[in-house]
């Protein structure tokens, strides 16, 4: 049947259709790009200071911070963009277009497939963005060519896993509201990690969760990659976990999207 | 795609349902539809609002199961053979499933590109449609921008462009003003006669489904309460009649009384004339009127529509069969 052999052509298709609303409408890619440059700018100016002395480093202060926090907002990217991705999924699910793709002969996970990689490069530029600032700002990563390589990778995997969650979670939420608010406490997962201070700083239940929660191997390994710090297992763990995330979201959001509509 | 061979269309049945079910519930919706619609044809199933006229389309497109029933659309089951239906059909649905980021051609384009037409057809398909559609000046504006009789064109329109041998149409004119409906009538019309397409539609105006259809049938409580000809239909249903209104209660009491009145309302000084209001029986009334001299200060004439087909059937208006949720 034409839809196996076509799945392929309908994700490309519905990614163009992705990248038309994009360009028509780019408040979603500004916004997820501007609220990780404003944590960005508070951290380093307001906090910057005080907290990079506290983690010490050859300078320390405001600049030794600049390098450390810098992989953390990145990833605080991924987790606004895919709050973004939410959202366009219930827009999208809301309209009578979504109905109208379901009773046409293509392939049915083409729509998802089609938000999913169209939020990744959506989310590629705004991290780009929010790079570009960071460079602006003082930071300074030592990374060579092939560590470039690896840090795009790693942040490729870790969007793909964490749009496919969110496209599942804006289909249960069926409300545009309501899969907004599913992805908040995505935001908050980088803070509740290494992104922003050490987890050693943490008392013992908060630094038990920040030691454990995916985030932290996303942000250390990201870290190792741009500056050089030590990697050990979370490379691995990083990967792992993405690929459980990814894997998970997508069978979630297609057994999901392949639920009777609502009446 | 090639020619369609439309005449062999006609020999069998384009959609068939036996016994469709569905509940919601303890809430039933459908309880036992029967239809055979001849391909080719157009088919209207008229009923008010919540009677379930939606749930049968959505059945039909394989946007929802059926609980129980045998469902054949153009030639396939409807629940085994789900993919061959969907490109045998089109849907319109009752909202409108246009893309509102996307401009009227890009909506046909992506159209074009999801039915995997060659790269030189889907240009100039979107163009033809757009043509069709009276839609060429505002094809590069988003559909968002456009208004509802634009966006139901635009969205007919995107159902043809994969050249579906049987179309959903589920109440396609709802919310649009007189014009947009004539309009929309033209184009149904069109469809049947120039590409010999089956059209299923729905709506909750006799009027239409007059025009319209080869076939009506009333959809009541879940269950197909009359199916047959407009003609057929109407014949049960009885003509429309004909209210005159009195300025005085002896004129009115006297015309009650040398008509054939059906009815009377001694406070609104009215009576009801059986009558379909056609030029010839209105002439012989208005002689009959003239004759003995009555002052007639109102004539109004009534055409059956879908209060009458209810009450005809079901002893009830429709005010009183919404379903309370």
């Amino acid at each position: 049947m034409s839809t196996a052999t076509h799945a392929f052509t309908d994700s490309m298709t519905m990614l163009r259709r992705q990248w038309r609303h994009m360009l028509r409408y780019p408040t979603l890619v500004l916004t997820a790009a501007g609220v990780p440059v404003i944590f960005l700018l508070l951290f380093v100016y307001v906090l910057g200071g005080i907290l990079g002395s506290g983690i010490g480093g050859p300078s320390g202060g405001r600049d030794t911070y600049v390098d450390y926090v810098v992989p953390g907002i990145i990833l605080m990217t991924a987790a606004t963009a895919a709050q973004g991705t939410a959202i366009s999924v219930a827009i999208d699910l809301n309209e009578g277009i979504v109905a109208r793709f379901r009773t046409m002969a293509i392939a049915r996970v083409s729509v998802l497939t089609g938000h999913v990689l169209g939020s990744l490069t959506q989310t590629l530029l705004s991290m780009t963005a929010v790079t570009g600032v960071a460079l602006l700002v003082g930071f300074e990563p030592t990374a060579d060519f092939v560590e470039w390589l690896g840090v795009i990778g790693l942040l490729v995997l870790v969007i793909f896993a964490l749009t496919w969650l969110s496209v599942a979670l804006a289909i249960l939420a069926r409300s545009i509201a309501a899969a907004s608010n599913m992805l908040t406490p995505l935001m908050v997962l980088p803070m509740m990690g290494s992104g922003f201070v050490p987890t050693d700083s943490m008392p013992a239940g908060l630094r038990w969760f920040a030691d454990y929660q995916p985030f932290t191997p996303f942000i250390e390994t990201l870290r190792g990659l741009l500056m050089g710090t030590p990697i050990g297992t979370n490379g691995t763990l990083a990967i792992g976990w993405c690929a459980v995330i990814a894997g998970g979201g997508y069978l979630w959001s297609r057994k999901l999207y392949n639920r009777e509509p609502a009446k | 795609m090639g020619a369609k061979p439309m005449t062999t269309d006609h020999a069998r049945p384009a959609v068939t349902a036996t016994a469709m079910r569905k509940a919601y519930g303890e809430h039933v919706v459908l309880d036992g539809i029967d239809l055979d619609i001849p391909a080719g044809s157009v088919f209207a199933l008229l009923g008010p609002n919540g009677a379930g006229k939606t749930t049968v389309v959505q059945i039909l497109s394989t946007l929802i199961r059926a609980d129980g029933g045998v469902l054949r659309v153009a030639g396939h089951d409807v629940v085994r053979e789900s993919d061959a239906v969907r490109a045998a059909i089109g849907v319109t649905g009752q909202f409108s499933a246009v893309d509102g980021f996307l401009t009227g051609e890009e909506n046909l384009l992506l159209m074009a590109d999801l039915h995997h037409l060659p790269r030189r057809e889907r240009k100039r398909c979107a163009a033809d449609l757009l043509e069709r559609f009276d839609l060429v000046d505002a094809a590069h504006k988003p559909a968002a921008t456009y208004s509802g009789g634009m966006r139901r064109r635009l969205d007919l329109a995107m159902t043809l462009v994969g050249r579906p041998r049987v179309i959903f149409l589920d109440e396609p004119t709802t919310g649009l003003d007189p014009r947009s409906r004539r309009t929309m009538w033209e184009v149904i019309r069109g469809l049947v006669a120039d590409e010999g397409v089956t059209i299923f539609l729905t709506t909750q105006y006799l009027e239409e489904a007059d025009r319209l259809a080869d076939r009506i049938a009333v959809l009541h409580r879940g269950k197909l309460v009359a199916q047959g000809t407009p003609e057929q239909l109407k014949r049960q249903v009885g003509g429309g009649h004909i209210t005159l209104r009195f300025t005085d209660p002896r004129g009115h009491d006297r015309a009650a009384r040398t008509l054939d009145v059906m009815a009377r309302d001694d406070d609104a000084l009215t009576v009801q004339i059986p009558g379909q209001g056609d030029v010839r029986s209105l002439r012989a009334l208005l002689d009959r009127l003239d004759h003995a001299s009555l002052d007639v200060d109102e004539l109004r004439v009534h055409t059956p529509d879908l209060d009458d087909v209810f009450f005809a059937l079901t002893g009830n208006p429709v005010a009183e069969q919404e379903p309370t949720r």
